[in-house]
């Protein structure tokens, strides 16, 4: 039987390969290296860490964003590693920061980098590292049955108007501000009144929304804002991007924001938005590919990523975010501290071949092997847990 | 009588002849007892209509795969075995708390307690009844789950037993009030103690009043979400025997499923749903058949 | 019936012997936990809201700004959302509860009043969180499509009932509130109205009333305070309700408009950030509404069973 070191390794090369073939598509700026060079790629053995043997259980919360990246990594990772039980409780990146400070869990997810203040409130002494995992698209789904009573598949919309609804200021579906953008069915759009649907929880995908929303209307910049919650001038509150979806799901005319995968697996349509080149985009993992390529320059030593708004590119995606899971610099669990490097080992390298097919997007490959080497200042009693 | 002396004294007439005024009267008696009537079955129907719609959606995803498979991804090919794990450790272990606490709490207010003590005891038992559960909710996170920074399965037992005992305890008390005095006395008489004597006579007396109200508390505690909501929070692992980490239950899995925009999940949420009323609704039928030919009449 | 009476009326000097008293003191602690939990939660609920409280003192009830991330706390939305709701329920169930349960108590043959009586108790046993998946996808397009749309087509003039019928929101809300607290209003109802005594009954008739004059004009205001009782029991679980409300009501913390504006009650509130709240005075904040809720339900209990212990007795406990 193959251990599972050797497996491991080599789905970690197999997936350098396919990543380092799939990164040069139209970006830029990241060198095209071949895998080779990636930590992922040396021969088998110490340099990649061990799961630890015997039964290790590990509680995570936070971002619904990436739940469902999240919910497949852990199914793959725990029929690898059968001992190791992972349970991902999706609350939102709010409930996740908080979950993490308060340490009710092993690791939390957030979309949203901790804030100067969410850092300060750690407990004294402590460091949290943020480990980027993937990147997602925000997109705008809708629920709308047209005059001939079947469902409109295609809208286009742009920022402005976007945040005209979102403001409480467009109404009505076939607001000429919508009509104008969508001259060829125009004719189809009803006189249905408009009904937003918002996180009530707090979040980071609301604010990758609300970054993108204060970027394109200073009505919304002066007045909401950006955060994980902010002053909804209109709307219902659902909790998590599950909530958002279904709710927009359950009735007509209903509008909301949401991770690409959920819009896929709802079934629900997703408007066509434009972007900085002028052109309309679906959301799509390349276009949020292009986006990040777009913004390595702006990425910050410490991880903390704003959301990549109106990157240049004809391909661009406009609203798109990098997720993160956060973790303890020191780990006082050895054993815990060990499973956790194997699987963000295993996330940063193998799980990425797994984004794509679910419309999430690889990190870049610049971004995964700075997070790589994040991996190696995790310590557990004052040692590294995966060496240099 | 002439008509002349109907016009004279139309009042007396008009009862005596069934005119206008008497028909108005028969005609209000009748016609507010059929609104009476069509009131009460308005009052059935929607349980009908929520049982129809409950089976009609759930029958087809009550099935052993959603009794016996952890949650996976989407929905496909997963269940809620950690919902009925989780419920199927939680309110037994509520009912293990609940059931001594209030019987021998109902014991001491029938038996022991002067009239005060058992006013107040009894009095604070039934305000307790009518605590929104979210507050027992908060007040068991705070000393169960935050001193321990984690969310724990024996915090969600306990909340649902915070819940119960006020209910087994007043259901307890009536039943024991039931036990004729007789009993005790003769019990007394041949030299058992008193403690042998609730244990042995008037416990086993009154044991059908109290299987009925802890079978009514067992059923409330399976369908309560809100306490679990900051006590077991909930887990898409299956818990077996782990206490002292998250666990979930059936409303717990209703609630965050009926809210998912996978058609998958929303379908488990109704067979999960099915399962739950049909247990409550039989635990009702079967307790509250024995009570009700008693109390109509 | 007997009554409580001491141990020593009871059980006399048998109950002095030391395996005796260990029983004894061993229940009584125990009963005398109840007390301690509802005493402990008052004062947890008390302490930890202090903070908030210490904050905006009264505008904490009269604010109507909700703002995590700004620091400002007024819980008005809430209690407007609670009260509103709960009102709605009450206006719908005590008419319904009230006839039903004459029909049951005094008209419905035997073979009728005993399955019908049974039924609608069953109501109460219906999880709140499978009233909710019902009302989200049964009870909550239906309403839109009918009763609301008709209303706001009828009196949509009058800004109260204003607005796109959008099925979620204060109104839908309501329904299912009526639903949840009818079984409750039917059965003490019903208890009151047969407790009492038949010569008032007899000497109406007499009189030459018919049965519906019996019922109204003998029957109801005798029982009239436990009635009262009864919807205010009944008002009291409504306002505790969470779940079926926050699956159907709409999460939107701003005191609504019109009965079909989303709306948030304080129990669903609590119940969908409680987990999350870390910024600042949240926490504090949202135990602040634990205790509004827990002052009005307690308030509403008391005055409740009062009410109806006065015609009917401290009879059974109404779960």
């Amino acid at each position: 039987m193959i251990s599972r070191k050797l497996r491991l390794t080599a789905l970690a090369l197999g997936a350098g390969f396919v990543f380092a073939a799939c990164t040069n598509n139209g970006a830029t700026t990241a060198p095209t290296t071949p895998a080779a060079t990636g930590p992922a790629a040396t021969a088998a053995g110490p340099s990649t860490p061990q799961v630890p043997t015997g039964n290790v259980s590990l509680s995570g919360a936070g971002a619904t964003f990436p739940a469902l990246l999240y919910q497949v990594w852990i199914e793959k990772f725990g029929e690898a590693n059968s001992n190791v039980t992972i349970d991902y409780q999706a609350i939102g990146s709010g409930g996740g920061i908080k979950a993490i400070t308060q340490q009710t869990v092993d690791f939390g997810a957030s979309d949203a980098a901790m804030k100067d203040e969410e850092i300060a409130a750690l407990p004294s002494g402590t460091k949290m590292l943020h480990v980027p995992t993937a990147l997602g698209a925000v997109v705008v789904i809708f629920n709308l049955a047209g005059a001939d009573g079947t469902k409109i598949s295609k809208l286009n919309l742009d920022g402005p108007t976007i945040a005209g609804i979102f403001l409480g200021k467009i109404t009505v579906w076939n607001d000429p501000a919508i009509t104008a953008l969508n001259a060829d069915v125009a004719a189809n759009i009803p006189a249905t009144p408009i009904k937003v649907i918002h996180r009530s929880d707090g979040s980071g995908t609301t604010n990758a929304f609300t970054t993108y929303l204060a970027a394109v209307s200073d009505d919304w910049k002066n007045g909401p804002g950006v955060g994980k919650e902010v002053n909804w001038p209109t709307g219902d509150g659902a909790p998590g991007n599950d909530g958002v979806s279904g709710g927009v799901k359950t009735a007509d005319g209903r509008i909301g924001y949401v991770e690409l995968q959920y819009a896929v697996v709802s079934g629900l349509a997703s408007a066509a938005v434009k972007n900085a080149n002028g052109k309309f985009v679906q959301g799509s993992s390349a276009g949020v590919t292009a986006a990040a390529d777009g913004a390595l320059a702006d990425f910050p030593a410490d991880f903390r990523a704003k959301p990549i708004i109106n990157g240049a590119g004809d391909d661009t995606y406009p609203i798109a975010a990098y997720t993160y899971l956060l973790v303890y610099q020191d780990q006082t669990d050895a054993t815990k501290g060990q499973a956790l490097v194997a699987f963000l080992y295993w996330a940063l390298t193998a799980g990425q071949g797994e984004e794509k097919a679910i419309g999430y997007a690889p990190l870049p490959q610049e971004i995964q092997q700075k997070a790589l080497e994040e991996l190696h200042q995790i310590t557990t009693g004052g040692s590294a847990i995966w060496p240099m | 009588m002439t008509a002349g002396t109907v016009a004279v004294q139309p009042s007396i007439a008009a009862r005596l002849t069934g005119s206008r005024v008497g028909r108005r009267r028969t005609v209000v008696d009748r016609s507010m007892r059929t609104v009476a009537m069509l009131a009460a079955f308005l009052c059935a129907a929607p349980l009908a209509a929520v049982l129809f719609y409950v089976a009609a959606n759930g029958i087809g995803a009550l099935n052993l795969d959603l009794i016996t498979k952890a949650p996976r991804a989407l929905g496909i090919g997963g269940g809620a075995a950690n919902a009925v794990v989780g419920t199927l450790q939680m309110v037994p272990l509520a009912a293990a708390i609940a059931v001594p606490l209030g019987v021998l709490g109902a014991v001491y207010i029938a038996e022991f307690a002067g009239r005060r003590s058992a006013r107040i005891i009894r009095f604070c038992a039934d305000v307790l009844v009518g605590v929104p559960s979210i507050l027992i909710g908060i007040f068991v996170f705070t000393f169960l789950v935050l001193p321990f920074k984690q969310f724990n399965g024996f915090a969600g037992a306990v909340a649902l037993a915070v819940i119960m005992t006020p209910v087994v305890m007043r259901t307890t008390e009536e039943s024991l009030h039931l036990v004729p005095n007789a009993l005790r006395e003769a019990s007394l008489a041949l030299g058992v103690p008193v403690w042998r004597t609730v244990l042995s006579v008037v416990l086993r007396t009154g044991l059908p009043g109290i299987l009925t109200g802890t079978m009514l508390g067992v059923a409330r505690a399976m369908g309560e979400t809100a306490p679990l909501l900051f006590t077991a929070l909930g887990s898409r692992v299956v818990n077996v025997g782990d206490f002292g980490r998250p666990m979930d239950s059936l409303p717990l899995f209703i609630y965050v499923n009926a809210r998912q925009p996978v058609d998958a999940l929303n379908q488990q949420a109704w067979g999960a749903a099915f399962l739950l009323l049909l247990v409550v609704l039989i635990i009702n039928v079967a307790v509250r058949a024995r009570s009700w030919g008693r109390r109509i009449g | 019936m007997t009554t409580a009476t001491t141990a020593a009326a009871r059980f006399g000097r048998a109950a002095s012997r030391v395996p005796d008293l260990v029983f004894r003191s061993t229940s009584g602690v125990l009963a005398w936990t109840t007390v301690a939990i509802l005493g402990l939660l008052a004062i947890l609920l008390l302490l930890n809201s202090g903070e908030v409280l210490g904050t905006f003192g009264i505008s904490f009830l009269t604010g109507t700004t909700w703002d995590p991330i700004a620091g400002i706390y007024g819980a008005l939305p809430f209690i407007v959302g609670t009260i509103a709701s709960s009102f709605i329920a009450i206006v719908l169930a005590t008419p319904i509860g009230l006839l039903t349960a004459i029909f049951l108590a005094e008209l419905a043959p035997r073979r009728v009043a005993i399955p019908l009586t049974f039924t609608i108790e069953l109501l109460a046993a219906i999880p709140s969180v499978v009233f909710g998946l019902w009302g989200v996808f049964v009870l909550g397009p239906f309403l839109s499509k009918t009763v609301e749309a008709w209303i706001v087509s009828t009196l949509g003039w009058i800004p109260i009932f204003a607005g796109p019928p959008f099925g979620v929101g204060l109104f839908t809300a309501g329904v299912i509130l009526t639903l949840m607290i009818l079984p409750t209003i039917v059965a003490i109802s019903r208890d009151v109205i047969t407790a009492v005594p038949d010569s008032q009954r007899e000497a109406m008739l007499a009189l030459g009333a018919t049965r519906w004059e019996m019922i109204t004009k003998a029957v109801l205001p005798y029982a009239r305070s436990g009635i009262i009782g009864a919807v205010i029991l009944g008002l009291g679980r409504a306002l505790g309700e969470t779940m079926a409300v926050t699956m159907v009501i709409g999460n939107r913390p701003q005191v609504p408009q019109s009965v079909f504006d989303s709306s948030q009650t304080i129990a669903s509130q609590i119940a969908t950030t409680f987990n999350e709240a870390s910024i600042g005075l949240q926490t504090s904040a949202l135990i602040g509404l634990g205790l509004v809720l827990l002052v009005i339900t307690m308030t509403l209990n008391i005055v409740a069973r009062l009410l109806v212990w006065r015609v009917a007795g401290p009879g059974e406990a109404h779960t």
